[in-house]
C-alpha cells in the first residue's frame, strides 16, 4: 500500500471553453484572455484569488510572465508544461504549498491559413520523416495498420468509434461539429486520406481557448462551486514525436505505464471508470488506449468498442463533449480540453443528453501511440 | 548547394534532408549507394535514428556501418491526402524492418499501392534527389530475404 498521493489535497474548481470554430475570427489574446475569464469565473473566483499561472498561446507565443504582468506584477508561482502535465504540475505546486489557486488557460487562433497543406501542428519538419510525405494521420496509420495486422482489427471498429464520438459532439452545441450526425457507413464511405484512415477517422482543425482553474480541496471548500478531485495522474515520455519510426513493438502501449501510476495512486482500476475522456486525434487511438490502460486484453479493443459499449448510454462512455473529432482541436487547447470535458461531465455541466447519470469517476488522456507520449489524469466527484 | 549551404528542395519540390553533424554518414552513405546505419560495438545493436550514444547499453561506442539494405515491411499506410502539395498522391510510406532488426522510416516504390502487405520482402532503392541528397526508398525484393526460403520467386 502506496503512501497518501499529494495530489488528494487538490481539486479542479474552474473549467471553461471559450467559442470553438474553424475560424474564430477573433484575435488570439482576445480568445486567451476570455479563456483566463471563464475560467476564474466559472471557478466563483477573481483574478485577485490567482497567484499560480500557466498561461500560453499557439501563434504569439504568449507565456506565464506575461500574464503575471496582466494581474499587475503581484509575484505568482508559474508553470510551464502544457495539457495534462500542466494539471499535474499545478497540483504538485498546491499540494507543496508554492501556490494557493492556479489559473491554467491556452488559446488559438491564425495558426492554420495555407489551406494547401495540412494544418501546421500535423507536419513534422526532420530530416527523417518530413522526406517521406509523413505527417500525423500517417504516423498514427502506420500504428493501426500493424495492430490491424496483428490482431485482424476490422476498418468497422474505427468507423464505430468515429460515429460514436461525432454523434456526441452533434448533440453538442458548443462543438464544432454541432448537429452533425455521423454513421459508420458514413465514416466508411468518407474520402480515404491516410489508409486506414478516413476523412471522418480524423481530428478537425479548429481555432479557441480552454482555462481550468485549480487550488487546495481545503481552499475549495469555501466556494460556491462543485470541487473536482485529482485521484491520479501520470505522465509518460518516449522520445520526440514524429522523429523515429513508430514501432508497434516499442509504442504500442504508450501510456500504461502512466495509467498504472495514476490507478494506483487512486487505489482503483480501469472498472471504476465511469467516463473515459480519451485523447482521439484518429478513431484507432482509442482502441489502443483500451488496451494500454488495460480497460480490454492486448489485441481485443476492436471488439471492446462494438454494440454500443462506448456510446452515451453505453457500458463505458468515452469522449463525451464530443472531443478532437467533433468538438474541437485548437492548436494546444484540445489538450486542456480533455480534463475540462471530464470536469463538465463529472458536474453535469454538459447538455443532459450527453450526462452520464452517476458518474463519479473520468479518466482523460493526453497524446498517444504516433507521438510517443501519453499522460493520464483520474478525476472524481469525491475526495479519495 | 545554395549560397546557404543548405541544399535547395528537390525539382518536384519535396523538402529534402538538412543532415546534422550527427547524421552525416547516413546520408553521405546513401549518396554513395550504401545504406549506413549505427551498431554498437559494446552491445552489438544497432542504433537508429542516429544518437550520440547506444540507446540500448548507453556505451559511447557506437559506429556506422553498411545494412545489407534487405528487409521487411512492418507497417505501411496509402497517403491520398499529402502534407503539402508537391507530393504526388497516391504514395505508401512504410516502415521497414531491416534484416539486422532495425527499422526505418520510407516509401515503397516500383509497386501498387493495394499490393503492399505486412511482412513483403523489400530492398533499398536509392533515388538521387540533389547533388547532395539521395534518398533511400525501398522496393519488392526481386532476391528473397536470408533464411526464408518459402518466398521465393513471390516478388510479384
Amino acid at each position: 500500500m502506496m503512501s497518501r498521493s499529494p495530489f488528494h489535497d487538490v481539486a479542479i474548481v474552474g473549467a471553461y471553453n471559450t467559442v470553438q470554430a474553424r475560424t474564430a475570427d477573433r484575435p488570439e489574446m482576445e480568445l486567451l484572455l476570455d479563456a483566463m475569464r471563464g475560467a476564474v469565473a466559472s471557478a466563483g473566483l477573481e483574478f485577485a484569488d490567482v497567484d499560480g499561472l500557466n498561461v500560453t498561446s499557439s501563434v504569439q507565443r504568449y507565456h506565464s510572465r506575461q500574464a503575471v504582468a496582466l494581474l499587475g506584477g503581484r509575484p505568482c508561482w508559474t508553470g510551464v508544461d502544457i495539457g495534462i502535465p500542466a494539471v499535474i504540475e499545478a497540483a504538485f505546486a498546491i499540494s507543496a504549498g508554492l501556490a494557493d489557486v492556479v489559473l491554467i488557460a491556452t488559446a488559438q487562433a491564425r495558426e492554420y491559413t495555407d489551406r494547401v497543406k495540412t494544418a501546421p501542428w500535423t507536419r513534422p519538419s526532420n530530416e527523417f520523416v518530413e522526406c517521406w510525405g509523413l505527417y500525423t494521420a500517417a504516423e498514427f496509420a502506420l500504428i493501426a495498420r500493424r495492430h490491424m495486422h496483428l490482431y485482424g482489427t476490422r476498418p468497422e471498429s474505427l468507423a464505430e468509434v468515429a460515429s460514436a464520438i461525432r454523434s456526441n459532439g452533434a448533440r453538442n452545441p458548443a462543438a464544432l461539429h454541432y448537429g452533425r450526425e455521423v454513421s459508420p457507413e458514413d465514416v466508411l464511405n468518407s474520402r480515404m486520406v491516410a489508409d486506414p484512415f478516413h476523412l471522418l477517422d480524423c481530428a478537425v482543425t479548429c481555432e479557441g481557448g480552454a482555462g481550468l482553474v485549480m487550488t487546495s480541496v481545503e481552499r475549495a471548500r469555501d466556494l460556491d462551486v462543485q470541487p473536482v478531485y485529482v485521484h491520479g495522474g501520470g505522465i509518460e515520455r518516449q522520445g520526440m514525436a514524429y522523429m523515429a519510426p513508430p514501432v508497434w513493438d516499442r509504442y504500442g502501449h504508450s501510456g500504461r505505464t502512466a495509467a498504472r501510476k495514476a490507478f494506483q495512486q487512486a487505489g482503483l482500476t480501469p472498472a471504476d471508470v465511469d467516463v473515459a475522456e480519451f485523447y482521439d486525434p484518429f478513431s484507432f487511438e482509442i482502441i489502443r488506449q483500451l488496451e494500454a490502460f488495460e480497460f480490454c486484453a492486448e489485441g481485443e479493443g476492436g471488439e471492446f468498442v462494438m454494440d454500443g459499449r462506448i456510446r452515451i448510454d453505453g457500458e463505458l462512455p468515452i469522449v463525451t463533449n464530443g472531443g478532437l473529432l467533433s468538438f474541437s482541436h485548437a492548436g494546444m487547447a484540445q489538450l486542456l480540453q480533455k480534463p475540462i470535458a471530464a470536469v463538465q461531465q463529472l458536474r453535469g455541466e454538459l447538455p443532459p443528453v450527453l450526462t452520464v447519470p452517476g458518474a463519479k469517476l473520468a479518466l482523460a488522456s493526453n497524446g498517444g501511440a504516433g507521438a510517443l507520449f501519453c499522460d493520464v489524469v483520474l478525476l472524481g466527484t469525491e475526495q479519495p | 548547394m545554395s549560397e546557404s549551404g543548405k541544399d535547395p528542395a528537390a525539382p518536384s519540390g519535396i523538402p529534402l534532408p538538412q543532415p546534422t553533424e550527427l547524421s552525416k554518414p547516413h546520408w553521405d552513405g546513401c549518396r554513395d549507394g550504401v545504406l549506413r546505419v549505427q551498431r554498437c560495438a559494446a552491445c552489438s545493436r544497432y542504433v537508429f535514428i542516429p544518437q550520440p550514444i547506444c540507446t540500448h547499453c548507453q556505451s559511447d561506442q557506437l559506429e556506422w556501418v553498411d545494412s545489407c539494405g534487405r528487409g521487411r515491411v512492418y507497417s505501411h499506410t496509402t497517403v491520398h491526402r499529402p502534407p503539402r502539395p508537391e507530393f504526388d498522391v497516391p504514395y505508401v510510406v512504410a516502415i521497414v524492418e531491416l534484416d539486422e532488426g532495425w527499422h526505418m522510416l520510407t516509401n515503397l516504390i516500383d509497386c501498387a499501392p493495394e499490393s503492399v502487405k505486412v511482412d513483403m520482402p523489400v530492398e533499398v532503392a536509392f533515388q538521387r534527389m540533389s547533388d547532395r541528397i539521395t534518398l533511400p526508398m525501398f522496393r519488392p525484393a526481386v532476391r528473397p530475404p536470408a533464411g526464408d526460403p518459402k518466398v521465393e520467386g513471390d516478388t510479384k
